[in-house]
């Protein structure tokens, strides 16, 4: 017997760590179902979920849909870019429209932080936060955590080291509130610009040696450059950052120590993760997007049990 | 609370082993059978089961372990979900004679549930139910058991409190137990 403390999954910094274990154990044996030769359970057959995605999305929102439907829930997928948004319609208006179809969950990315946060204090339905801004994006903080612990045996202890793009990253905030609450030890490296200034205050430590950060940790976690999100230059070029700040299965190699590599995707190859890296033994890459959907199941199954 | 004692340890003993004897009526040399304890408490009775048929026919029946969770009728309607337990299927299904082993027969909706999770690793020639306690005229589905330990009247309200020494128990013991 065992609930979430929150009806919705808003970010990490909102959940308990009993939560995450007992999102990880019910992780576990979805896994496990996904691995069968019928990869269905009947759990969610009387629930309707819908996705509604203000920003683009592929292995998040296929994520979520394939967890979905595997969890036998009805689905319906919204994208702002062929909608009524467009209009000139509201978050709140839209949300609202939604749900007086009768849809029992939302799942929602949007480009501005808070927004998921601002719909449940309006909204009667669970909320699953897919990545706001540059805020969160819980479920990708779980789904690695899952991953290391997997990998390793455990959190508490580890050292992961968060490289490259730290300051447009809703990943790298998420993935630091998670793997703390599990006991981890946590490293952020990057340019200084991409470096938010007062992340030192999360009791994290900052290093701006890629080098000496793979050095020091267990696991690396790489963050992709977000061109998209960056207005103006924080560094000169790409082959630069490359040069600085790219890691090559060479430098894992001189290591002559073992370390997990690990990247939310999706990866610009030859940027911050040369092709050989990514696809070296190091790598738990292709690991993650399969904990991915164990990890949301998990997610939305103890959510509408949750009412 | 009142508590009735329902089944001592030597009791129990001799009705696992009275059961153990029914399949090996109907089993034969058990070359085409599996036993599937349901978590969370039926694996326990199912392991019993297990080593006893093992030490009376020297043969090795797989078993394995079948969490119906997923497949309950009742998620979303009760106050606090189940917690899922792990599923461990290390056989084959198709084609087998399967024996779903559980510690009580109530309702009969987790071994419906559970009837649907097995379905998804394949489709048994046939299963049979085993349980130890068997509460008759408490069900609510059309659901009887092929192998009892032993059968007792019970009320809705009451409830069978099955302790046995895997589970961390001094004594193997079940009882009636009466709610407040």
């Amino acid at each position: 017997m065992s609930k979430l403390s929150q009806k919705h999954l808003l970010g990490i910094k909102d959940i308990t760590k009993e939560d995450i274990e007992l999102i990880f154990d019910t992780a576990d044996n979805f896994k496990e179902v996904i691995n069968r030769p019928i990869k269905k359970v009947p759990s969610l057959r009387d629930v309707t979920i819908a996705n509604v995605f203000f920003e683009n999305s592929t292995r998040t929102r296929l994520s979520f849909e394939l967890a979905q439907k595997r969890l036998s829930a009805d689905v319906i997928n919204f994208s702002a870019s062929n909608s009524s948004v467009k209009k000139g319609e509201t978050l709140l208006d839209t949300v609202n429209n939604i749900l007086a179809m009768k849809v029992d969950m939302i799942v929602m990315r949007h480009a501005s932080p808070g927004a998921p946060h601002f719909l449940a204090k309006h909204i009667k339905a669970n909320i699953v936060n897919a990545g706001d801004g540059t805020h969160e994006h819980p479920t990708q903080a779980l789904l690695d955590a899952f991953s290391i612990r997997e990998r390793l045996g455990g959190v508490g202890g580890k050292k992961v080291a968060i490289i490259g793009d730290i300051l447009h990253s809703r990943v790298a905030l998420s993935n630091i509130f998670a793997l703390q609450k599990l006991g981890a030890r946590i490293m952020v490296c990057g340019p200084p610009t991409l470096l938010p200034k007062f992340i030192g205050q999360l009791g994290v430590e900052v290093e701006f040696d890629v080098k000496k950060a793979l050095l020091w940790c267990d696991v690396a976690n790489v963050l992709r450059i977000q061109l998209e999100r960056q207005q103006i230059k924080y560094f000169p070029s790409l082959r630069e950052y490359s040069l600085y700040y790219g890691i090559t299965k060479k430098m894992l190699d001189g290591l002559k120590k073992p370390i997990v590599i690990m990247h939310p995707g999706p990866i610009n190859r030859g940027v911050e993760l040369s092709s050989d890296a990514a696809d070296s033994q190091h790598s738990i890459i292709l690991d993650q997007v399969e904990n991915g959907v164990a990890i949301r199941m998990a997610v939305l199954y103890l959510l509408a049990g949750n009412k | 609370m009142q508590k009735k004692l329902i089944l001592d340890s030597d009791l129990l003993d001799l009705t696992i082993s009275r059961l153990c004897q029914q399949l090996i009526e109907n089993h034969n040399d058990f070359n085409d059978t599996v036993i599937m304890g349901m978590q969370p408490r039926g694996i326990f009775v199912a392991e019993i089961i297990h080593e006893k048929l093992k030490k009376e026919t020297k043969k090795d029946i797989p078993l394995g372990y079948l969490d119906s969770t997923f497949y309950r009728d009742d998620f979303r309607r009760r106050q606090i979900p189940a917690k899922a337990n792990e599923t461990r299927v290390p056989f084959i299904i198709e084609g087998k004679k399967v024996v779903l082993v559980d510690d009580v027969l109530f309702t009969g909706r987790t071994i419906r549930a559970a009837m649907d999770a097995m379905i998804a690793f394949g489709r048994p020639a046939t299963v049979e139910l085993l349980v130890l306690i068997d509460r008759r005229r408490n069900r609510e589905l059309p659901i009887s058991a092929d192998y009892v330990g032993k059968a007792v009247n019970t009320l809705a309200s009451q409830r069978v409190l099955v302790e046995l020494e895997a589970q961390g128990h001094k004594q193997n013991k079940i009882w009636l137990v009466n709610k407040d």
